[in-house]
């Protein structure tokens, strides 16, 4: 599966489902009761930001040329290929912080144990599984949505030739 | 550990009406469950407050956001206060039933009204007594507008106890009174839980469930068990009958009426009017064969205890018995009825009517019911069914064949004398098989069906699993419904399905292994026949004493909640199925699931594995006979599981 999250910031209303089931799948037991249970207690890896009145939920844009790579000196943040996920290996991590800093997003953080970074991994293990990342499955108004940039792309030139007959 | 199927029910017919549905574009509540998930987790932890205009507020149970709403409310406040607001809703639903029914007996009492009458001397008396009522000298109808008097005031009480409370025994009273949790009126009671839980009232979690609890036991030991009682008086006390139950007692050559709901006021008047010869003959002009009535939920209970009605379904099979295309009206009360009944309807020629002033559908025909012209109100339901028979498509009439027979009708005063034969009218034989370990002690499985569990498979394997280890299963609601869709409440099941000690009382009594005590406000049945117990003798002095079990496998109500903590509060470990929406607060859940065992000896725990809760109940019953110095159960190698 290929594709980006997709964000629409008119459909936020703040409810906070993505973080709570973000939280859940990076779980050992992925069950929302068992997790409460679990030590270390299992952190999600979006956040949902709010400036007024606009509330969205942010996580890591996987960016094409990722600042956060450029600058890890462990080699620890890295990517399989051009279109995959950026990912952190726990192992790699020294904890720096450099990331923190160059990432424009803020959505790179500190793990409970202040050891290691922790991102969104775009759910890549769900993606194999050919299944949505769980911040958009998890989103009760579609706020989320799972695309490719020329999929967005196509929409918006929809949308707008739709509006401009009107 | 059960094998948890995947699937939607484990009934046959159910699962026919669910793939004409989905082939047919028809929503069910699973497709609607399915467009809900993943289903809020603030929620299902049940920190969320949307108590007061400053939040809605949630706490983060991953401890990274906020802790404390705005108020400063943390997460044991929270959802302590949320659980008491379930509380206090259950306890009004059955309650404000009760008070109808109280209602109706005035009017039967000041002869208001023609179409009831005093059908139960004995227990109108019996309940006068309760009531201080001396009935020396008195008409029937001089008594019940008595005790319907003293019944209404129980309601408005400001001061002192309930009355009922009495009926406990006498050290279950004490603890009540220690705790400080005798409910003292029902309407106080449903109205202080609401005053606590608004905003900046009650903070401390172990306070706010403290008056869960007499709230709840305004129910238990007030709302419903006025509404059991009155309706005895008034609709005549339940005895042993044999029906029918599941979508196959739909008839195809009928006029077929559903009445779905709770009070049965109206339905036993539908139940006199389906027999009315006037209206069989209005039916036979229509080319129809006779007038079929067929219940759904605990108004199936209610006329099937006292009629013998046909049971249609349980809870999630109303949208499934509209879609057999057979139904020409569903006649619906209140409460457990969905919203979605409207939309399934309009599907088919069914159509929907709405009959309490309490509860109407935007869009769908009212026929309101008034106690004073409620025959007159049933014709008009009946006649409007007949009327809409000839628009039924026999082309799309799909009625699963399946139907299976029960015996339902048991109650305290009726079932445990019968163990004693009709000559010996007494609790000791009870007693005595508990006392001997021929039976290991006493289980109530009640509760409603739940679309996030395949449908009544949690009720059958915890049952089943509780008879074959000798557990003699006392069931209400839906719970009974759903088995006894597999013959499990048939004298015959005791030979299939239970351990041999029960089945040497069954076959020596003709009772079935697991009995049917009635709708969900009947377990106050089981209330009185828990203090029946320890008033015989030999089990202890209080109700936490006996070797007995609760559990709710597959509920949803609000009303489950209530009835819940009134097992709890009356000394019964009682098991849920799914957490309560309190999981988000460790003290909470600790409070209701393990410190709560100290203080009223009773507890409750979560567990979604019915087979894993049965053994809970079991190893909590043996707690209770090794505490009593009982003998050890008599047979205590187990079945095999039973294959169905």
């Amino acid at each position: 599966m290929k594709g980006m999250i997709f964000i629409d910031v008119n459909k936020c209303l703040g409810c906070k489902s993505c973080e709570m089931q973000c939280a859940i799948e990076h779980s050992k037991s992925k069950d929302l009761f068992k997790a409460l249970a679990e030590c270390p207690i299992p952190q999600g890896r979006v956040k949902v930001e709010k400036v007024q009145d606009l509330a969205v939920p942010l996580q890591c844009r996987h960016c094409e040329d990722a600042p956060c790579i450029k600058v890890c000196p462990s080699k620890a943040l890295d990517r399989e290929n051009a279109e995959s996920p950026v990912l952190i290996d726990q192992e790699r991590c020294i904890g720096c912080k450099m990331c923190v800093i160059v990432c424009p997003f803020g959505v790179i953080r500190t793990d409970k144990k202040g050891k290691a970074m922790i991102k969104c991994d775009m759910c890549f293990e769900r993606l194999k599984r050919n299944e949505l990342p769980v911040c958009v499955v998890s989103c009760p108004t579609k706020a989320l949505e799972f695309k490719t940039s020329e999929g967005i792309a196509k929409d918006k030139r929809k949308d707008y030739l739709t509006h401009f007959k009107k | 550990m059960s094998n948890k199927p995947n699937k939607k029910t484990v009934d046959p017919a159910s699962q026919k009406m669910i793939d004409r549905a989905q082939k047919e574009g028809v929503a069910t509540s699973w497709d609607r469950l399915e467009a809900t998930e993943p289903q809020c987790g603030f929620g299902k932890l049940g920190i969320c407050c949307t108590v007061c205009h400053m939040g809605p507020c949630r706490v983060d149970p991953f401890g990274e956001g906020a802790q404390v709403g705005v108020c400063g409310a943390d997460a044991d406040t929270i959802a302590a206060r949320n659980l008491l607001r379930h509380i206090a809703a259950g306890a009004a639903a059955h309650s404000d039933h009760g008070r109808d029914v109280a209602h109706t007996l005035l009017m039967v009492g000041e002869g208001k009204t023609k179409d009831y009458h005093i059908s139960d001397e004995r227990k109108l008396a019996q309940v006068a007594q309760y009531y201080g009522i001396a009935v020396e000298g008195k008409s029937k109808e001089q008594i019940a507008t008595e005790v319907a008097k003293e019944a209404l005031a129980e309601f408005g009480r400001q001061e002192g106890e309930l009355k009922f409370i009495l009926r406990a025994p006498k050290k279950r009273q004490e603890i009540w009174r220690k705790l400080g949790i005798v409910p003292r009126g029902i309407d106080r009671e449903v109205v202080e839980s609401m005053h606590r839980v608004n905003m900046g009232v009650d903070m401390d979690y172990k306070n706010i469930i403290n008056h869960g609890m007499r709230c709840a036991l305004a129910d238990g030991w007030g709302g419903s068990m006025i509404a059991t009682d009155l309706q005895d008086i008034m609709l005549g006390s339940p005895t042993p009958i044999r029906s029918k139950v599941n979508l196959g007692v739909l008839k195809e050559d009928m006029v077929n009426i559903v009445i779905h709901g709770h009070e049965p006021t109206l339905s036993e008047m539908a139940v006199k009017a389906a027999k009315d010869p006037e209206m069989i003959e209005l039916a036979k002009k229509e080319g129809a064969a006779g007038i079929n009535l067929a219940g759904i939920c605990c108004t199936a209970n209610e006329v099937l205890m006292r009629h013998g009605v046909h049971v249609a379904g349980n809870f999630l099979q109303q949208e499934l018995a509209v879609m057999t295309g057979a139904v020409e009206v569903m006649m619906v009360d209140l409460q457990c009825i969905m919203p979605a009944l409207h939309e399934v309807t309009t599907h088919f020629h069914t159509k929907l009517i709405t009959t309490s002033p309490k509860a109407k559908f935007p869009g769908v025909e009212h026929i309101e019911f008034h106690e004073d012209k409620a025959y007159e109100v049933a014709k008009q339901i009946i006649a409007t069914a007949i009327e809409n028979y000839k628009k039924r498509d026999r082309k799309r009439v799909d009625i699963p064949k399946e139907s299976m027979d029960l015996v339902a009708g048991f109650t305290s005063e009726y079932v445990f004398h019968m163990l004693g034969g009709k000559y010996r009218s007494t609790f000791r034989p009870l007693n005595d098989a508990i006392i001997s370990g021929r039976l290991r002690g006493v289980a109530g499985v009640v509760g409603c069906n739940n679309p996030k569990i395949t449908h009544d498979w949690a009720h059958l394997e915890m049952v089943k699993e509780l008879i074959k280890n000798d557990v003699l299963v006392l069931q209400t609601g839906c719970s009974a419904l759903a088995c006894a869709k597999i013959g499990l409440l048939t004298p015959e099941a005791a030979a299939k399905y239970a351990g041999k000690g029960l089945q040497e009382i069954c076959e020596a009594v003709g009772i079935p292994p697991v009995l049917h005590l009635g709708s969900c406000v009947d377990n106050s049945r089981i209330l009185i026949a828990a203090s029946e117990v320890i008033k015989e003798g030999g089990l202890g002095e209080d109700l936490s004493d006996v070797p007995a079990a609760g559990a709710a496998p597959e509920w949803m109500s609000e009303k489950a909640i209530t009835i819940g903590f009134y097992f709890v509060a009356s000394g019964v470990f009682t098991i849920f199925g799914g957490a309560q929406p309190v999981l988000g607060s460790k003290n909470l859940t600790k409070y209701i699931c393990e410190e709560m065992e100290g203080i009223t000896g009773g507890k409750y725990a979560f567990e979604e594995d019915p087979i894993k809760a049965a053994h809970m109940m079991i190893a909590h019953i043996d707690k209770k006979r090794e505490a009593l110095k009982l003998a050890p159960v008599m047979y205590a190698d187990k079945k095999e599981p039973a294959k169905v």
